[in-house]
């Protein structure tokens, strides 16, 4: 076990605490960027992917594991950032502009869409965003003037400082750069009071409201954030698919970022990396499941919402922290053996909350 | 002008009138205790005072400005903290964390100055864990830093929730039943520090109490409600003989 001498509050504050702490992230990092020259495109490609959905994750992990606000909805903002990004890139808007772009217009929308679902709360929340995804999906394909309908909308070429992004490897790095980036502003609003006022709601409202937060303005701005940064995942999804179309942004993908977000831990930003490495790569193990299946089963439809409905479930029944709580539990096996007892992390008694003032 | 002046508050819930027409003032620097049985209406007068209920008539009025229909959060910022009957901690916070939202009222940047976290907002964050590690040296709680809500057993959480409030640096502390499901050392222990925040802090105090031990030994003026309605007023000896408190309490056995 490591024991840690804190000499100063500012070791509480710093994202990497001690000197393993950066060692590991160091190694990660360094890792992840010689990852183009190790892989292949396929798998490096599969690796942008997942980074895409880590953003993403991000983006849901601080609305609902941080603010406690459930969303079925977040493909809405995936796809308002890759339209946004598309159009004005075909309108001649630089690369990074484009993308700052996406994001903001991303905000907005979640922003309005925040405020408007205020005294919503759990399943009544969930139906509101549901709701306001197939709104989105009904008006991108309806509104073909501008996004092509169903016809599709081919997402122009960028450019980053006059050099053209063609190759795999180049959009890799743009958007591990951008991940690590989202990572960063992510934990710092954690560790500031804008955090924490969201993490007192997601806890208790009336206490939340009682020392002074507004729930209203806090909402609406986890919500803006979450949506910005969802948006700016789907701004760099766009050029992984190439050609957008409605049926790209469909219930399954915000059942896919949810399911990210519950299976990686929530409450968690690592929860995130482990969520979009699982969704990431659990395509890949169903195709392979669905060779050795009987083909009444492996051509049924519906089986790949199927069974990630069935994983979220059991994530909730048998392990609500998720990846990243029974990572927890495993490394302190291992610092307390041969010590360790299943009591130690069972939740202890709770105590009657104020169910009057809900 | 009194510091706190409650004026003909009502409230009611259904055909239930829980707060009915109920007047008094508190001075600025007293413990003033809130009596009274089960369901007499305690709870719900520090909600219609806190501004989590909005009063169906009459007036509050705090450090000389009428906040009555002012909404919880903007209420806080005044100077006015509370704690709950039944504990409403962030459960899956630390107890620093705990603390440090108890610190909301006091921040000076903006969301936009966190997403980069500028120099300036880590001043603040030391400038605010600093004032907490005050809170926690007062109420003995470093032990329990790191811990969460979660994992702690209730008589802590019961003092983690006065040290939120206290983190607001609060002018008037709402204190509902603080020692309710405590054991005897652990109420003395609470006893005494109701008694150092008024004292020391200069915190003017109002608790809802059962206990007619404690309320005795730091209340300087008590009030007694029944059924909504005040029914006696004065200090702690005076009020437990009144013939109406003592048949209230009977009654209500
Ligand atoms: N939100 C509410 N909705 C309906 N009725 C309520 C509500 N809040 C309080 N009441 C009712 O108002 C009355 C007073 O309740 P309150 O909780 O204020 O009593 P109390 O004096 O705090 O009692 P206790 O000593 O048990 O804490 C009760 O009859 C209660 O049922
Ligand atoms: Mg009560």
């Amino acid at each position: 076990m490591r024991f840690l001498f804190k000499t100063h509050y500012n070791q509480d504050i710093d994202h990497l605490k001690h000197g393993g702490d950066r060692f590991w992230y160091g190694l990660l990092l360094v890792l992840a960027a010689a990852a183009p020259a190790a892989l292949g495109t396929f798998y490096l490609g599969e690796l942008n992917l997942v980074m895409i959905y880590a953003i993403a994750g991000v983006g849901l992990m601080l609305l609902v594991g941080y603010t406690g606000q459930v969303s079925l909805g977040h493909a809405a903002f995936l796809a308002i950032g890759a339209y946004t990004h598309s159009l004005l890139l075909g309108a001649g808007l630089p690369f990074l502009l484009s993308i700052v772009a996406a994001v903001l217009v991303s905000a907005l929308v979640g922003a309005g869409v925040g405020w408007i679902a205020l005294r919503m709360t759990g399943i009544y929340l969930a139906i509101a965003t549901l709701a306001f995804a197939m709104l989105t999906e009904q008006t991108i394909s309806r509104a073909e003037w501008l996004t092509g309908g169903f016809r599709g909308l081919a997402v122009p070429q960028a450019s980053l400082f006059g050099m053209p992004l063609t190759q795999g490897w180049q959009h890799y790095y743009v958007t591990l750069t951008l991940l690590v980036v989202t990572l960063l502003a992510a934990l710092n609003i954690l560790r500031s009071s804008t955090g924490r006022a969201m993490v007192a709601i997601r806890d208790s409202e009336i206490s939340a409201e009682s020392v002074g937060i507004n729930l209203a303005v806090y909402k609406t701005l986890a919500f803006a954030l979450s949506a910005g940064i969802t948006g700016l995942a789907g701004a760099l999804f766009a050029h992984r698919l190439g050609y957008l179309s409605p049926d790209a942004f469909t219930f399954l993908i915000s059942l896919q970022l949810l399911l990210m977000v519950v299976v990686g831990g929530v409450g968690s930003m690592r929860g995130v990396i482990y969520g979009a490495l699982f969704i990431g790569f659990l395509p890949q193990l169903l195709a392979i499941a669905r060779d050795t299946l009987p083909p009444q089963i492996a051509q049924a439809p519906g089986l790949e919402p199927g069974i990630f409905g069935l994983i979220l479930v059991l994530v909730i029944l048998f392990e609500p922290q998720g990846i990243f709580g029974r990572w927890l539990k495993i490394k302190s096996y291992f610092q307390l053996f041969p010590l360790y007892r299943r009591a130690t992390h069972r939740r202890q008694k709770t105590y009657l909350r104020t169910e009057r003032l809900r | 002008m009194s510091y706190l002046a409650v004026e003909d508050l009502s409230i009611s819930f259904g055909g239930i009138r829980a707060v009915d027409d109920v007047s008094f003032a508190v001075e600025e620097g007293e413990v003033f205790a809130i009596i009274g049985p089960n369901g007499a209406g305690k709870t719900t007068l520090f909600n219609l005072v806190s501004g989590i209920y909005s009063p169906d008539g009459g007036s509050v009025r705090f450090a000389g400005r009428d906040i009555t229909s002012l909404p919880a959060h903007r209420i806080a910022p005044l100077g006015l903290a509370r704690t709950f009957q039944n504990i409403e901690l962030f459960e899956h916070a630390t107890v620093l964390q705990n603390l440090l939202i108890g610190r909301h009222v006091h921040r000076r940047s903006t969301a936009l100055s966190h997403l980069l976290f500028l120099p300036a907002v880590r001043r603040e964050e030391l400038e605010h864990r600093r004032r907490v590690e005050d809170v926690i040296d007062l109420l003995e709680l470093a032990h329990y830093r790191e811990q969460r809500i979660a994992n702690l057993p209730y008589g802590v959480r019961k003092v983690v929730e006065v040290g939120r409030a206290l983190c607001l640096e609060p002018k008037l502390l709402l204190l509902d039943e603080p020692t309710s499901g405590l054991n005897p050392e652990e109420s003395e222990d609470m006893g005494f520090w109701i008694e150092d925040i008024n004292r020391d802090l200069g915190v003017t105090v109002v608790m809802v109490a059962h206990d007619m031990g404690l309320v005795s030994r730091v209340a300087g003026r008590v009030l007694a409600l029944n059924e909504g309605r005040v029914i006696a007023e004065g200090s702690a000896a005076e009020v437990q003989k009144n013939p109406a408190v003592v048949d209230a309490y009977l009654g209500a056995d």
